[in-house]
């Protein structure tokens, strides 16, 4: 059997996978976005530039600003989190270490749905938070938690953490441990040793993972949804509320579509780096 | 005031396991000492111990006359080549040289001239920009030295430096090394499992087993004197006849008596070095040890042959090396009988362990 055949067997499901169920349904939304919309959903096949020129209205372009907004905060906040956490696995003896990582990815094993409505039960009024707080003699009154840009950010912040953590987790690992000694043999003190030896080594690993936790949190309706109040919160809503509630199918495509371009965007951005570092690294 | 290394009775446990078992050493000012043994021995945890990476249980660290036994590693006046050389991989050569400068906080206009003067004398000014991936071994291999040198260091202690070239560039570095000790005249401490790299470049060497120092001397005196089987045995190619130690030599079972001088009284071993030994057809009458025996095996090496022969009446070998030149190549075939010949004064008796 020759080499050529044997990819072709090897990547037929893969690729079969992904023509079926990826790029068919984006060529789909791609069409979609240049037609009409139909009075009950779907679409009229009648050619139209003008889906494009409505989602640049201020107010359209107001949300999905409003959502980069909460999907970088979100990125920042996860990445703090998730760094200290990650180098104190590094640092723990070896034959822990895949027990930290395991109990890092443990909430994956309960549905997302139930995850983030565990936070509807601790974050409202009469929730755990603001009963322990008034309980202690903190506050008077219950502190406003839920149902804002406040809760959305936790949300998004405590189930994209985890994949941080393993990115960031990853590219510590990689680094020699030799390079941090020969930083304090050079006479460095601890935070300088991390700034600018072990900081530096792991930026392809914070990249990777705050362009997960970004392309994720962007997108995300179900905990802007459930924990932001209903209301039309991130782009991802707004999309949703076109295909399901405004039966709007063209102009949710739109969205979409801008949508796909930023993440792509930024993947893409992201990949660049990764392959400049891979280079980095490889040519021993 | 002594600017060396002094340690003493250094003993390092990690649980139940002791790496380096109550060693004390002294390195004198501007030596190039080795500190050799098998992987495992403790040498490598030594090395660490000195430049403060590891805190012995026990002993005290003195380096140019100042106790640094609990002293940061960041604050000793030494530096340690590492093994993997440990280069800044996101540095350019210059930027991780200058690293050990900066963190002195000399001014910036010092910090470009030692910078300049030390690329220029390992010969790496056209690589000033480069990244250490884009490199070489042995160019990384003199940026690792460069970035520890441009401190002035002390002492200089180095981790297996060679272990990563090939065999012509680490017979080079070894001679490059040992001018550059010279030249700089400072300290230099090197940890290595290969004899002959530290047989070539220090000008004494401890060899370490099992974590206990089994013997401090010159290369000299190492080869020529080994106190101790494994000594004998590690530094060089030696042969082992076991017997029993009388007046005037050993006693071997199977052999006869050999000849040597000892103090050594009972169960012990007589040692020669293969090249001590020559191949006779008859045995001289002259009073030099005699062993007959029958040629095993004949390894050429170029230079000279190694000859594998097997002692008549004794379960024993004991390899010699002739010169290839003057091997009576006729006489050295498998099968042939010859006379294993050697000086008593080439023989060296050792307690047998």
């Amino acid at each position: 059997m020759t080499n050529r055949l044997k990819s072709v067997i090897l990547l037929g499901p893969g690729l079969g996978w992904l023509a079926l169920l990826m790029v068919v349904p984006c060529g789909l939304i791609f069409t979609y976005a240049f037609f009409e919309r139909g009075i009950y959903g779907g679409i009229d096949h009648v050619f139209t530039f003008e889906n494009f020129v409505r989602a640049t209205d201020p107010l359209y372009l107001g949300i999905f600003l409003r959502s980069a907004k909460i999907a970088f905060l979100t990125t920042i906040i996860a990445i703090l989190i998730a760094y200290p956490a990650a180098y104190a696995i590094t640092l723990a003896p070896r034959r822990w270490q895949t027990g930290l990582l395991i109990l890092v990815i443990l909430p994956f094993w309960s549905n997302y749905l139930i995850r983030t409505y565990a936070w509807i039960v601790m974050l409202n009024r009469e929730g755990l938070i603001n009963n322990t707080l008034q309980g202690a003699g903190l506050i008077d009154e219950p502190l406003s938690l839920l149902y804002n840009n406040f809760a959305v950010i936790v949300g998004l912040v405590y189930n994209y953490t985890p994949f941080v953590v393993l990115a960031i987790y990853s590219s510590l690992n990689r680094i020699n441990v030799e390079t941090i000694e020969a930083s304090e043999d050079l006479g460095a003190p601890a935070w300088t040793t991390f700034h600018r030896v072990i900081l530096p080594q792991t930026v392809p690993g914070i990249a990777a993972g705050g362009v997960f936790v970004f392309v994720l949190s962007i997108g995300n309706f179900i905990t802007p949804d459930l924990l932001g109040g209903g209301r039309l919160q991130m782009v991802g809503n707004l999309i949703y509320d076109q295909f399901l509630s405004a039966r709007d199918w063209p102009f949710g495509a739109t969205l979409s579509m801008f949508l796909i371009a930023i993440m792509m965007g930024l993947l893409f951005a992201q990949a660049v780096l990764a392959n400049r570092a891979a280079g980095q690294r490889g040519q021993d | 005031m002594n600017q060396g290394v002094q340690l003493r009775n250094i003993t390092k446990r990690y649980g139940l396991v002791t790496a380096i078992d109550n060693v004390s050493l002294d390195i004198r000012d501007n030596e190039f000492f080795a500190l050799l043994g098998p992987s495992g021995c403790g040498k490598t945890t030594l090395l660490r111990t000195l430049a403060g990476f590891e805190t012995p249980q026990e002993g005290q660290v003195i380096v140019a006359g100042q106790n640094v036994t609990n002293i940061r590693p960041s604050r000793r006046p030494l530096n340690l080549m590492f093994q993997s050389y440990a280069l800044f991989p996101h540095m350019s050569v210059e930027k991780n040289i200058a690293y050990g400068l900066e963190m002195e906080k000399l001014p910036k206009d010092e910090i470009a001239t030692r910078v300049a003067e030390v690329l220029e004398s390992a010969k790496l000014s056209g690589f000033a920009g480069r990244k250490p991936d884009q490199l070489s071994g042995g160019q990384r291999q003199r940026v690792a030295l460069a970035r520890a040198l441009v401190k002035r260091p002390k002492v200089l202690l180095l981790d297996e430096p060679l272990s990563a070239l090939d065999k012509k560039l680490r017979e080079e570095m070894q001679l490059e090394l040992k001018r550059l000790q010279h030249e700089v005249g400072i300290t230099f401490l090197i940890v290595t499992h290969d004899q002959e790299e530290a047989l070539v470049m220090a000008d004494r060497i401890a060899v370490l087993h099992d974590g206990k120092l089994a013997q401090v001397g010159t290369p000299h005196e190492l080869y020529e004197h080994p106190g101790s089987r494994f000594v004998a045995d590690f530094i060089g190619v030696m042969n082992f006849l076991n017997g029993n130690a009388v007046d005037g030599g050993v006693d071997v079972d199977g052999a006869g008596m050999l000849r040597g001088v000892s103090e050594l009284r009972g169960a012990a071993t007589i040692a020669v070095r293969p090249e001590r030994v020559s191949l006779m057809q008859t045995a001289p009458q002259d009073g030099r040890n005699c062993l007959p025996g029958t040629v095993e095996e004949v390894a050429y090496h170029g230079s000279d042959l190694g000859v594998h022969v097997r002692v008549r009446g004794g379960r024993s070998t004991l390899s010699a090396r002739v010169p290839a030149g003057q091997a009576d190549r006729e006489s050295i075939q498998p099968g042939q009988d010859v006379y294993c010949v050697w000086d008593a004064k080439h023989s060296r008796i050792l307690p047998n362990c």
